[in-house]
């Protein structure tokens, strides 16, 4: 369990980090909190000849909750997310979801930039962001570009960040409504076996606006709109919420593996979304 | 291999200064260097949480941080909770309460439940199990783990309103 060597780098600032990526290529690669890195390292599943350690850059810190926009620095950790009385009112559903990741250590330090920017479609924060419709901020040496969520994930461990590209923050609009974060998981610390994200606001006791997302059920976050779409003017009764399970059941693509084959993905991706659904609405 | 560095750590309020390669865990600098072995390798696949120690304020498994990483940081191991003669208040607690058999999951567990007690120095019994969830225990089944904690949080609030 004892990484390939590497050359180790501590840049303070964002134009340091991208001059070493630029200087070192294919060869570099950056570290937030390292606990989806290091693990690969350890395993020898990745090999990172100059690693760029993100922790002493200061810009890449901060949560701000500016009117009606969201701001996270990448380096924020799931523990700040827990702490944050900001977010705690702006989005109440990044708190719900961070507490079910991982456990107290692994959230000390792992960060919501690494955990999006891995690409690992086991992460919880990749679909929590396209049901929130987050933009991620990427700088890199041809200066900053906005990627939606939604369009940023494209094959496991695939995204649309170039490798010389640094995500710098995560944007979106404060939430409002409901919201629930169901995540069903063989043990405490374990990935999900299946999570659904929902959002939803009511008027005149009808569903005004839904967005849903789901974890782990495909080699990408799954946004789902046609189940979301199923919800919108329904009161979210019971044969409402199976005709969203129904449409969300259409969206997966889920592989068997170790947490189970594919029948029984798609039975509990139905329980999470049902679950979530029936807690969002009853907060709504 | 590639090249040295001097990596500096303050370890239990020792600075320690060393030359280590930047792939070496903080858990072998720990164990191997310095030979603090109270902090254990159980599964060395940041599962466990045997490896267990505070870094500048956080519970971190040290078989998922490395050296390079940690240099500059303020750490604390079982062994900077106490001495032999003079137990930290959890260490009697789990002596009291039978919160460990074999032992090997116990400075993991210590350490933890520190910073638990330092971030939330009156946690409820949900609290504790949450916040204990990182560190696995093969012996006991928790349940006098959880005591232990419970009895140590009473034990220091109630020193805490005597000091004041
Ligand atoms: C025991 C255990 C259980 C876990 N359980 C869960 C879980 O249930 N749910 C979950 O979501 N996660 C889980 N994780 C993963 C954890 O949340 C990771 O910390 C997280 O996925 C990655 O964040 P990091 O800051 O550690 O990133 P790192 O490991 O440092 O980086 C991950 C990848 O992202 C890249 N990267 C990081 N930051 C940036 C950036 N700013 N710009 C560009 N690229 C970047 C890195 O180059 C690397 O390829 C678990 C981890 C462990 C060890
Ligand atoms: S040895 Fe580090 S978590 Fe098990
Ligand atoms: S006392 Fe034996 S592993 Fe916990």
């Amino acid at each position: 369990m004892i990484p390939a060597a590497f050359d180790y780098y501590r840049p303070d600032t964002i134009q340091d980090a991208l001059a070493l990526l630029q200087t070192h290529g294919d060869d570099a690669r950056v570290m937030a909190g390292g606990h989806s890195l290091i693990p690969m390292m350890k395993l020898r599943m990745a090999e990172v000849p100059h690693l760029i350690d993100l922790q002493a850059i200061a810009d890449l810190r901060g949560i701000t909750v500016d009117g009606a926009t969201v701001r996270i620095g990448a380096m924020v950790t799931q523990h700040d997310i827990i702490q944050s009385a900001d977010l705690a009112r702006a989005a109440p559903i990044l708190r719900e979801a961070a507490l079910q990741i991982a456990d107290p250590q692994v959230r000390y330090m792992g960060t919501l930039g690494g955990n999006v920017a891995n690409g690992d479609p086991g992460n919880d924060m990749p679909g929590l962001m396209q049901c929130l419709g987050a933009e991620f901020i990427l700088t890199g040496p041809d200066g900053t570009r906005t990627i939606a969520a939604r369009e940023f994930f494209e094959a496991a461990y695939m995204t649309a960040r170039a490798e010389d590209e640094i995500l710098t923050a995560v944007t979106f609009a404060a939430m409002t409504g409901g919201y629930a974060y169901e995540k069903q998981k063989r043990k405490i610390g374990d990935y999900a076996t299946a999570a659904a994200a929902v959002l939803l606001t009511k008027e005149g006791g009808r569903c005004a606006t839904a967005s849903i997302a789901m974890t782990n059920l495909s080699d990408v976050p799954v946004w789902s709109q046609a189940a979301a779409e199923t919800l919108v003017g329904t009161d979210c009764n019971p044969d409402a919420i199976k005709a969203a399970m129904a449409a969300m059941d259409g969206d997966i693509d889920p592989g068997a593996d170790n947490r189970g084959p594919v029948a029984f993905k798609r039975h509990a991706a139905g329980i999470v979304l049902s679950r979530a659904i029936a807690r969002a609405w009853s907060r709504a | 291999m590639s090249k040295k560095m001097q990596i500096t750590l303050t370890v239990n309020g020792e600075v320690q200064e060393l030359l280590a390669e930047p792939r070496e865990l903080l858990i072998h600098v720990l164990r191997e260097r310095l030979n603090l072995t109270g902090a254990h390798i159980g599964c060395e696949t940041s599962h466990c949480g045997a490896c267990t120690v505070t870094m500048d304020g956080k519970s971190v498994k040290s078989c998922t941080v490395f050296a390079a990483q940690a240099n500059g940081a303020s750490i604390t191991t079982i062994e900077g909770l106490s001495t032999p003669d003079n137990l930290h208040v959890l260490q009697n607690a789990f002596r009291e309460h039978h919160g460990l058999q074999c032992g090997f999951c116990t400075p993991g567990m210590i350490t933890r439940a520190a910073q638990l007690l330092a971030d939330n120095p009156t946690p409820t019994e949900e609290e504790v199990r949450f916040g204990m969830a990182g560190n696995l225990c093969r012996c006991t089944g928790y349940q006098n783990i959880v005591t232990s904690v419970l009895a140590a949080a009473t034990e220091m609030s109630a020193a805490r309103e005597a000091a004041e």
